[in-house]
């Protein structure tokens, strides 16, 4: 295995720690949902078994193509629904 | 993998990290996905010319009915099931990432005998994680959902069985680093993984599912880490820290909430023990409030702070807590909502809630900013909670939950607790707060009492 690998893990992880620690607690939904769709990135090894030439990788690729689609699409979709909602009220002319 | 993929892949990794950083404010939230979603097109468009594609039509199809299934289900599914829904993504993200290990198993193993030792651990790692976290997510959605009884389910030598179940299998993968061709035992590694997620969520109640769900999307970021080293692809692995960072900050923050450690939360099963305090209860005198007394305490108060609990969620009283919150400000009355970290199902639950019924961000606060000033407060109204506004937490040693953080709205000069019965809370705790002289009970469904306060204010 590279060690190149493991370093962008490792660092990778520091980066993700430091960034979301400053998430603020009001957005613990919509990071769930938003880092689910970001690691339905396991959608480009998907993509690559499904558009093999292997009969078995084609139908397991297939499969993980989809449940990963599901999760891209519909996690940003249903973040960016969220987000919406979260309005601040102009000052009341009260 | 040729150049052109990787530089894609290393601008796709740069805007994930920015989207993320987003987050950090809801003003910038919104900008921060698009990025996000930028990044994820690149990804993926990169991906397709990359050259390995050869057979398009299984790639089409996956592709159209995943997007079929995945904006139906961001269009129509209320906010309220949200805790389902993130469940059961991590189920399917977790499935993407088993798949593509078990996919890589076949290739490189069984068709060319190309299996390292570095490979052979970034797949079991990828395929024991990825398949525990595909059932034990299906079993917090089937709790979350009610599809399964959603109390603990516990039974003598759980913990052992568990344990044992945990180490075989981890024992295989060993097994399997030094002799990856032995098919049967991966299989079996897998099968046994499964059934470690269903046992390991079956003992877990709904008040500790904010834990569950953090984890799960901590081991699902994991499992598309440790894919990427199996198929040697760096922007999975950046993507994957940030979701197993995400999920592992997550749980530390729902653990501390609830003064657990993630072993108890594991393995610790509350709410089956405790219901001994109940005999307590029936002596001690409650003071009972009424509709028009409610609203007389409420004009007089200068500063109300609302707590929700996930007994909100239950009466979907959300919109009818806003209208209630509208006609204080209407009187000059100044109105926040105090968010305990670990009430609801989810984190950020009572968040989304609330955001959902328009109520202003700026009004939601957290424990640590209101808890100060909470003496300040003339009337604090509890809707739903319980658990997280228990005194007993700082007072009483012998109490299950003591050491907990929590909501100190004892201090406030009045409490208007409202609640469905007397029945104690989830975790069958008994809650002193009910019996103070300044606390006032509110008997009824949430949604029904708020509405019949504000049509009282109406009036």
């Amino acid at each position: 295995m590279q060690i190149e690998l493991i370093y962008i893990l490792v660092l990778g992880g520091f980066v993700g720690f430091e960034i979301i620690r400053k998430v603020t607690p009001t957005l613990h939904t919509p990071l769930m949902s938003a880092t689910n769709a970001i690691s339905g990135i396991s959608l480009v090894g998907s993509l690559v078994a499904a558009g093999s030439d292997h009969r078995t990788a084609q139908i397991l690729g297939f499969i993980a193509v989809t449940a990963a689609t599901i999760n891209v699409v519909g996690g940003f979709m249903i973040t960016e629904r969220m987000l919406k909602m979260f309005k601040k009220k102009e000052k009341k002319s009260s | 993998m040729n150049y052109l993929t990787e530089v894609v892949y290393l601008i796709a990794s740069v805007l994930f990290i920015l989207g993320l950083k987003g987050l950090s404010h809801p003003e910038s939230a919104r900008r921060g996905m698009h990025f996000a979603e930028i990044g994820m097109l690149l990804a993926i468009i990169g991906t397709l010319v990359s050259g390995h594609i050869v057979t398009w039509e299984w790639i089409i199809t996956g592709v159209a009915i995943g997007s079929a299934i995945g904006a139906a289900m961001a269009i129509f599914m209320p906010m309220t099931a949200m805790p389902q829904r993130i469940a059961l993504s991590h189920a399917f993200g977790a499935l993407a990432a088993v798949l593509v290990g078990v996919n890589e198993y076949i290739e490189k193993g069984v068709y060319h005998q190309e299996l390292t030792t570095g490979l052979m651990s970034a797949i079991g790692f990828e395929v024991l994680f990825g398949a525990l976290t595909v059932t034990g997510s299906l079993m917090a959605f089937g709790k979350l959902s009610e599809i399964i009884k959603s109390a603990p389910i516990t039974y003598k030598g759980q913990n052992f069985i568990n344990v044992t179940l945990f180490f075989t299998a981890v024992g295989m993968f060993i097994y399997l680093i030094f002799f990856p061709y032995q098919t049967v035992v991966f299989y079996v590694m897998i099968g046994l993984a499964l059934l470690i997620g269903v046992f390991i969520v079956m003992p877990i109640g709904g008040a500790d599912m904010p834990v569950v769900i953090s984890l799960m999307n901590s081991y699902a970021g994991l499992a598309a880490a440790a894919t990427g080293f199996a198929i040697n692809n760096k922007v999975l692995i950046i993507a994957g820290a940030l979701d197993g960072a995400s999920g592992f900050i997550l749980s530390i923050i729902m653990s501390q909430a609830m003064n657990r450690s993630f072993t108890n939360v594991l393995f610790g099963a509350v709410g089956s023990s405790q219901v001994d305090a109940n005999s307590l209860a029936e002596a001690r005198p409650i003071s009972r409030i009424g509709i028009e007394d409610a609203k007389f305490v409420l004009e007089q108060a200068d500063r109300v702070v609302i707590v929700p609990g996930y007994g909100m969620a239950v009466a979907q009283a959300q919109h009818a807590v806003r209208e209630l919150s509208d006609e204080l400000e209407k009187r000059g009355i100044a109105v926040e909502f105090a968010i305990h970290p670990v009430a609801g199902r989810m984190p950020g639950h009572m968040n989304v809630l609330l955001a959902e019924a328009n109520v202003s961000y700026d009004q939601l606060l957290e424990m640590e900013t209101i808890n100060p000033t909470m003496d300040t407060v003339d009337v604090c109204i509890i809707i739903g909670a319980n658990d997280v506004v228990n005194p007993a937490a700082r007072t009483d040693k012998s109490s299950p939950i003591y050491g907990m953080p929590i909501i100190d709205v004892d201090k406030a000069k009045t409490v208007i607790v409202m609640k469905r019965s007397m029945a104690a809370g989830f975790a069958g705790i008994e809650n002193p707060l009910f019996y103070q002289p300044n606390t006032k009970m509110l008997f009824g469904d949430a949604k029904k009492v708020l509405q019949e306060l504000v049509a009282e204010f109406k009036k």
